[in-house]
């Protein structure tokens, strides 16, 4: 299993959609994506993660940089997720704080808070 | 002796391997089937944060996880050969924001309840434990 990474454009939204496992291996890839589309002036960024199998501490790491990344250009990342045991990876760090985490990609995508 | 040991190469594609053999040795010596993910994850992150501290401090060397089951408990245990940890990070190669070490090690003891981390002359140790159920376990 490895990372699996694509990204559509909806509205001013830029939707990373990933599936697989964020670990210490495959992480360097999110981080590149999300460098590249700060880059390329995509500020405001929804990480679809229903597809993803599994998340350590590098992949929050990973998105707590896009996350800097965005905010330095006032832009926005919210999460996607229902998955009960990577939601528990984000409250035991205290990350639930950090990120907007929604229940669907319309819901992230309508939001504006 | 240990149940199963396994010994790699401080590199980051290696952790994936370390965490499900965890886990099938885990679920194989009774660990509860809602606990595995945990087991997964904190191995996972001791790993993670051991070949961390190899690449940092530019240390060759193994890291070695010992999965020992006992009557009780299932044990397990990620060393590695990193140094005493007084190594200071020059912020380079896989890891790029020192912070990630920190958060691993708060995922850990987010996680596992009977934890322990210790660092001798050669290395660091992390030592985790889950209860296991007595009843026979079905293949």
């Amino acid at each position: 299993m490895d990372l699996s990474l694509s990204t559509r454009t909806v509205g001013d939204r830029t939707v990373v959609e990933v599936g697989g496992e964020i670990d210490v291996y495959t992480a360097p890839k999110l981080r590149e994506q999300l460098v590249e589309l700060v880059n390329d002036g995509n500020y405001h960024l929804v990480v679809d993660m229903e597809g993803v199998d599994f998340l350590d501490s590098t992949g929050l790491g990973v998105l707590v940089g896009g996350l800097k990344r965005v905010r330095a250009h006032e832009g926005s990342l919210r999460l996607v997720c229902n998955q009960e045991r990577i939601l528990k990876i984000f409250r035991i760090t205290g990350l639930t704080k950090v990120f907007p985490i929604h229940n669907s990609v319309d819901d992230a995508v309508a939001s504006t808070d | 002796m240990a149940t199963v040991e396994l010994r790699f190469s401080a590199l980051p594609e290696h952790v994936r391997t370390a965490r499900l053999v965890a886990a099938a040795v885990a679920r194989r010596a009774g660990v509860d089937e809602s606990v595995l993910d945990e087991v997964r994850l904190a191995v996972g992150e001791a790993c993670s944060r051991a070949v961390g501290l190899h690449q940092r401090g530019d240390a060759h060397g193994a890291i070695r996880v010992a999965l020992i089951e006992q009557e009780k408990r299932f044990l397990i245990e990620v060393a590695d050969e990193a140094g005493d940890g007084s190594v200071p990070s020059p912020v380079s190669g896989a890891s790029a924001d020192p912070g990630e070490d920190a958060l691993g090690l708060a995922v850990i003891t987010g996680l596992v309840e009977d934890v322990e981390v210790t660092n001798g002359g050669e290395g660091g140790l992390i030592r985790m434990s889950w209860p296991v159920s007595t009843a026979p376990v079905a293949v």
